[in-house]
């Protein structure tokens, strides 16, 4: 684990609003959450970035109290999970990755229902809902049926009624996985606008563009936590492993890198590769020139900045490696 | 419990339901089409039997006994032939279901008191053979009177009437419109509420729901209520229909009937929503329900006398809420009996609903796995 001296002092001012220790989810043979610590501090935008099938979705599940957890503790909002779930309810809003609101009522009624449920305060629900629908922009929407929106649409009407009891822990299963690029910027605006005025919140994504936007966040893959940190930090830590490469003829030159010793991974940006190498000293320019000089391949190698996608390859590259040498 | 919460859930339920014609169209199309199939198509009082006569007596005493079979209405006279063999072959045809021959010495047989007449039966229909055994009622004595018979002298047993106490015509509608309420309201609510539970579980709702403050006996009773009022119209419906297409008698006032009916909706419902909490898809809710339904309507009473069923499935069919509702319904429409009379089976189905409903409270679990 990676939580470096700075924001480990940092969470111990602001408090931390969810706590998990060897957190853990199996179905049957299969583990889904293999021994998760996670420590999400209050007031920020906390990603959980993983492929599908990692178990992001189990993990938060547990966090609020949906799912029994195997093995391990939890603490949200100061609260034990599950034992204290009832209790955690009224504070927390929930996103679901699946759409799950009722499409046959419409959009006011929807925010009606939740409001009534979430017990927001009977004289302010009329404002409070008129706020919203200003705030998230259906006006013309009101007394549209939410089945027949469009997919971005359909999420700010989701985010807005998890949000209506203006709860101080907000939880989004993969809220953009079906919403178009500029609906998630807006999407986007108004999840900082909501940590702003001191929500916490957990969002888990596949998508780097969108766990490069988050304060801090948690790479997870086949239900291990491989990395934690801020983006930047977890960046950092590959500094002079990244490289790009040129050659006349990528193809080939991917070839001949991806069988070298040490290399992660190779990608292809357009007539560029991207390469990541592991940390295991020497230097990885020159074993990337004889690998590509034994392949007889013109190319050159110059050093890049690490980004997300970096990480992310490296995190779930050694991950892979490890379940391998344990099996 | 929180009552707004409660409140919260009934308008959406009401709100959904407006929005879902098939559900609208159910609610009132199948009490109608139930009570006009049953009163109107399935008639299990066999009239206008086609039937063949042979006469070869063809006296006034044979005509007069031949004339009172087909004033019972259970024959109508198709053909007249010479000889029974001749009916026999008709009857193997399917030209007529029924023969009746009378043999040349029926005057000597009837003076001897030996059978006097035959009626010649298409057994292969049950209904029919039933119906043709009303014929062999017909007292001779009345056809021709005897002088030469003492007065004093009992009738043999096999010409004794059968009188039918409050339901004097005989008539399938009378019986049936009662118990069609049970029927209608057996299926049509444990089929609402055994999909709706499932219904939000399908479409991802409840995953919603339960990441709320919402408790299982406010989301229970909350999706419960809206289907009382439902049922409560349904039983209108029939009632109306009844007493307006088949003229059937509310003996023992308009409350009775709808409290009995009230308790029967309460105790499907609550049955209903125990069926919801253990379905995994709406597709496995309506397999449950045919489990319920279909011994409801073979084992209540409805269709078959419960006092010929052997024990064991009495005990079975005590189980059943539709067994209790018709003794009720059928207490208080035709014999004017009050519910307090009737206390057992009003609180068999009460006893029911109360532990149907702890039992889908107890097993709804405010969480996934």
């Amino acid at each position: 684990m990676t939580t470096s001296a700075g924001s480990a002092a940092q969470t111990d001012a602001e408090g931390a609003a969810i706590r998990a220790r060897g957190l853990t989810k199996r179905f049957g043979q299969l583990v889904a959450v293999d021994h998760v610590d996670l420590e999400v501090p209050a007031k920020h935008v906390y990603g959980f970035l993983g492929p599908n099938g990692s178990g992001k979705s189990t993990t938060i599940r547990m966090l609020c109290g949906l799912l029994m957890p195997s093995d391990g503790e939890i603490e949200v909002l100061g609260l034990k999970i599950p034992a204290q779930a009832d209790a955690l309810r009224p504070h927390i809003g929930y996103m679901t990755q699946k759409f799950s609101l009722f499409e046959d009522l419409t959009v006011r009624e929807n925010l009606e229902f939740l409001a009534a449920i979430q017990g927001v305060p009977k004289a302010g629900t009329r404002a409070r809902i008129d706020d919203l629908i200003e705030q998230y922009h259906f006006g013309d929407l009101q007394q549209q049926l939410a089945g027949t929106m469009s997919g971005g649409q359909k999420q700010r009407l989701a985010l807005a009624c998890a949000v209506i009891h203006e709860p101080q822990l907000l939880f989004l299963d993969e809220p953009t996985s079906a919403v178009d690029p500029e609906s998630r910027r807006d999407f986007w605006e108004k999840l900082f606008e909501l940590a702003d005025i001191g929500t916490t919140l957990l969002v888990s994504t596949h998508l780097m563009d969108e766990a490069e936007r988050c304060h801090r966040l948690a790479i997870l893959d086949h239900g291990v936590l491989v990395a934690d940190g801020t983006p930047d930090e977890l960046a950092g830590k590959l500094e002079g492993r990244t490289f790009v490469v040129e050659s006349a003829d990528p193809r080939r030159a991917q070839h001949a890198l991806t069988d070298a010793p040490g290399v992660l991974g190779v990608a292809q940006v357009g007539n560029m590769l991207r390469v990541l190498i592991a940390d295991d000293g020497g230097d990885p320019a020159r074993r990337m020139d004889e690998a590509l000089a034994h392949a007889g391949v013109k190319a050159g190698v110059a050093p890049a900045p690490p980004n997300l996608e970096d990480v992310f390859v490296a995190a779930t590259h050694k991950g892979g490696r490890d379940r391998e040498r344990a099996a | 419990m929180s009552w707004r919460r409660l409140w919260a859930i009934v308008v959406k339920e009401l709100r959904q339901m407006r929005r879902d014609r098939i559900t609208l169209a159910m609610i009132l199309g199948i009490p109608v089409i139930q009570l006009v199939l049953f009163g109107y198509a399935i008639n299990t009082n066999v009239r206008g039997l086609a039937t063949g006569i042979a006469d070869q007596a063809n006296t006034a005493g044979s005509r007069a006994l031949v004339m009172d079979m087909l004033a019972t209405g259970v024959v109508a006279p198709v053909a007249r032939v010479a000889t029974p063999q001749e009916l026999m072959a008709m009857i193997r045809d399917g030209r007529i279901s029924v023969g009746i021959a009378v043999p040349p010495d029926f005057e000597r047989r009837r003076i001897d008191g030996r059978e006097v007449a035959q009626v010649l039966v298409d057994g292969s229909d049950t209904a029919v053979q039933g119906a043709a055994a009303q014929l062999a009622q017909v007292p001779i004595d009345s056809a021709v009177p005897d002088t030469r018979a003492p007065l004093t002298s009992t009738p043999p047993t096999g010409r004794i009437s059968v009188v039918a106490f409050y339901n004097p015509q005989r008539s399938s509608a009378l019986a049936i419109v009662p118990g069609l309420i049970g029927v209608i309201l057996t299926m049509t609510m444990v089929l609402f509420t055994a999909i709706a539970i499932v219904r939000e579980r399908e479409r991802g709702n409840m995953e919603l729901l339960i990441a709320t403050p919402l408790t299982s006996t406010e989301l229970m009773v909350g999706k419960v209520l809206p289907y009382v009022a439902i049922g409560l119209v349904q039983t209108s419906v029939v009632l109306a229909l009844g007493m307006w297409l088949f003229d059937v008698p509310i003996r023992g006032g308009m409350i009775a009937v709808y409290l009995a009916a009230g308790l029967l909706i309460l105790a499907n419902l609550a049955l209903g929503l125990l069926i919801s909490t253990r379905a995994q898809s709406q597709f496995q809710a309506m397999q449950m329900m045919i489990f319920i339904f279909l011994p409801s309507i073979l084992l209540s009473g409805f269709m078959f006398p419960f006092a010929g069923m052997p024990k064991v499935v009495q005990w079975v069919a005590e189980v059943l809420p539709l067994t209790h509702f018709l003794r009720l319904i059928r207490g208080v429409m035709l014999r004017g009996a009050g519910l307090w009379e009737l206390w057992r089976d009003v609180l068999a189905l009460a006893v029911f609903t109360l532990v149907m409903m702890a039992l889908a409270i107890a097993r709804f679990r405010k969480r996934l796995d």
